[in-house]
């Protein structure tokens, strides 16, 4: 790659290296100035007491050290509870999503995917759209959808269920199975699970699963994510050898065989690439918060994403919010890594300078 | 390549169908049941969303499911159009959307040549720099990309909306993958022929790489049209609110009091058509957008 410099001016080679820089130096300006740059601004703010007003590196702004960050996990008060309510929130939107999502996308492409049915890619084609549709926009459809006295509580009428109030209903859903079942009685729950907890938050609030209000946003998100993930699987399906197929179908194989033991170890690439940007994307909700709760009701659709933004925007403590930035972004890169460790393969001999995502390896 | 497997596989699917012929039937009707029925999931919604556009509140309010709107009627676009800013997020939302897009196509098709095909010192660390700020989750970024604009002095202007956006990593990845999938003897010929390196690119390279353009114009399109996160961090004043950014505005501030549904789900939908023009009409590329770029969120 190091090409030495051209020995004549002017040589082709001279022309191609200044040409090189040339046509790289907008989108290198562009993306230094506004996504590299910006990072080590906010690293310095997170670490300082900047309150919004002037410039963060005049002379007056205050170094604060690590005191953002012990604030979101040591110190005991408003910022560590909401922080602490906020990552509860998204580690169970990420157990549901993340599973639901997968295996949706992967059961439409498998039937997609079927050579005696016709007219499939009608159905690709439906299944994907709403992946392209403004994030916004189809949050109003879902508030519409998911309102009191919307399509889904009509339809759920219809067959004599009443509906909650969506969006008004804070109750989690473990609680709620937990009371079904007579484990506990959610109205006073045992004081060993209220007692203490973790990070100051107790057991029982730990133990709340996703809120109703929640839930909402999950079945939003698979909804508009499926269809993505679906073309990932089928372009994997698609470079499944008809040879294997029919080598197993010869071998006797039924349909659940081959699909356990010839499709899916095939598989394996896309799903993982799947997985990755599951985990990835679903750390990362904010439009849905932003336009359909603002973390309503009762704080249990807060996320990371939406409390950085609320914390700096709303309650203009910039530190504290760009401190929630960086653990949400190690949060993300520790995802991406223990999933990378989990599903590696012993047997594949991985290029060993390919640490970043695998973009583009399904095509 | 030889006959004789061959006629083996013919007859191999064969065998079952004697004992299976019901079984491949119901397997059809299932699997078209189930085609149908995620078909309704996907697109119901938007059908709810486009028939209660055309109801009045108190249709809406009584018969949300209902796909036929009684009596229709356009209330709630008069109103749209006359009592918000919505002509106003329009202008906007074209503007934006049109400058972010030819910067993209020009811009990361140009970078993307230049890393895969003209050799200069430090094309390797411009490389990882892309693949790195790919992985960025952009989220992460709000706060950071707010401090940047606020520091240069154009937080709160049509710059801030646009200029950042120009260049996406994920565009110059894409054009990168292309050109290298390219052959480069066309190119060579050119350059042995005396023309200059940017007169190859514009009338020998970009003529030759309108599939992979056109899957980036209408990436760049579908993705600066929907834009919302920047928008939210980038400008302030309700004068320079694209569509996203102005019908969260109508849903989730002061405005949004009351119901309204007929007037929001107008909104939305106004906001969904381009999108959805473009999509029918350009799908395939949609499709391989998906499959090269993997998602964008």
């Amino acid at each position: 790659m190091a090409e030495p410099a051209a020995r004549r001016r002017g040589g082709i080679r001279g022309n191609e290296a200044t040409a090189g820089w040339l046509f790289v130096a907008p989108a290198v300006l562009i993306l230094g100035l506004f996504l590299v740059l910006p990072i080590g601004m906010a690293l310095w703010v997170s670490v300082s007491g900047w309150n919004g007003q002037g410039s963060p590196f005049a002379p007056g702004v205050p170094f604060v050290g690590a005191q953002n960050y012990a604030d979101l996990f040591l110190a005991d008060g408003l910022t560590r509870e909401n922080f602490m309510i906020s990552i509860r929130n998204n580690l169970y939107y990420v157990a549901v999503a993340v599973p639901a999502q997968t295996l949706l996308a992967l059961a439409l492409a498998l039937v997609v995917n079927q050579r005696f049915l016709k007219g499939t890619s009608f159905f690709r084609t439906a299944f994907y759209f709403p992946s392209v549709t403004s994030s916004v926009a189809i949050s109003v459809v879902f508030l519409f959808l998911f309102a009191n006295s919307g399509a889904v509580n009509a339809l759920l009428a219809m067959i004599g269920i009443s509906g909650p109030a969506w969006f008004a209903d804070p109750r989690g859903l473990l609680h709620l199975a937990l009371g079904g079942l007579g484990l506990v009685d959610v109205a006073d729950p045992p004081a060993a699970l209220t007692g203490g907890g973790p990070f100051g938050l107790s057991w029982w609030e730990w133990l709340a699963g996703p809120s109703v209000a929640m839930s909402t946003i999950i079945m939003l998100v698979v909804w508009t994510t499926s269809g993505t993930f679906m073309l990932i699987f089928l372009a994997a399906l698609q470079d499944v050898p008809v040879q294997v197929e029919e080598a197993s179908l010869i071998d006797g194989a039924n349909a659940w065989q081959r699909l356990r033991h010839v499709t899916l170890p095939m598989l394996k690439p896309a799903l993982f690439l799947v997985v990755t940007l599951g985990l990835i994307g679903t750390w990362q909700v904010f439009d849905q918060v932003y336009v359909m709760s603002q973390g309503k009701p009762a704080n249990t659709t807060l996320t990371p994403a939406y409390l950085s933004y609320r914390t700096a925007f709303t309650d203009f403590e910039y530190g504290v919010g760009a401190a929630i930035s960086f653990v949400l972004f190690l949060i993300i890169v520790v995802m991406t890594l223990l999933q990378r460790w989990i599903m590696r393969d012993r047997d594949e001999v991985r290029p060993r300078r390919r640490w970043w995502p695998r973009r583009g390896s399904t095509s | 390549m030889v006959a004789a497997p061959r006629e083996h596989l013919v007859t191999a699917p064969g065998r079952p169908a004697r004992r299976g012929g019901l079984r491949t039937l119901v397997g059809t009707f299932l699997g078209y049941a189930v085609l149908v029925f995620f078909a309704l999931v996907f697109l119901y919604p938007f059908v709810i969303q486009t028939a209660n556009s055309f109801k009045t509140e108190a249709d809406a309010a009584a018969h949300p499911l209902s796909p036929v709107p009684d009596p229709f009627t356009t209330a709630a676009f008069t109103k749209i159009f006359d009592s918000t800013a919505f002509p106003l997020w329009i202008g906007n939302s074209i503007l934006v959307t049109l400058l972010i897009t030819v910067g993209r196509v020009f811009l990361d098709s140009l970078a993307g040549y230049a890393l895969a095909r003209l050799s200069f010192r430090g094309r390797g660390a411009v490389t990882v720099m892309i693949v790195a700020v790919m992985a960025v989750p952009g989220v992460v970024l709000l706060i950071p990309k707010f401090l940047v604009l606020n520091q240069l002095g154009i937080y709160n202007t049509y710059t801030a909306l646009v200029l950042p956006l120009l260049v996406d990593a994920a565009g110059v990845f894409i054009m990168r993958q292309f050109f290298l999938s390219v052959p480069p003897s066309l190119e060579e010929a050119a350059r042995m022929d005396g023309a200059g390196v940017f007169r190859t690119y514009w009338s020998i390279i970009l003529p030759m790489a309108r599939p992979a353009l056109i899957t980036l114009t209408i990436l760049s399109f579908q993705a600066s049209w929907n834009e919302f996160p920047h928008t939210v961090v980038a400008v302030q004043s309700p004068q320079l609110f694209t569509l996203p950014r102005g019908i969260a505005n109508l849903v989730s501030g002061s405005l949004g009091a009351g119901t309204q549904y007929p007037l929001k789900l107008g909104a939305a939908l106004l906001a969904t058509i381009p999108v959805a023009i473009i999509f029918v009409v350009f799908q395939r590329y949609f499709v391989r957008g998906a499959a090269e770029g993997g998602s964008k969120e």
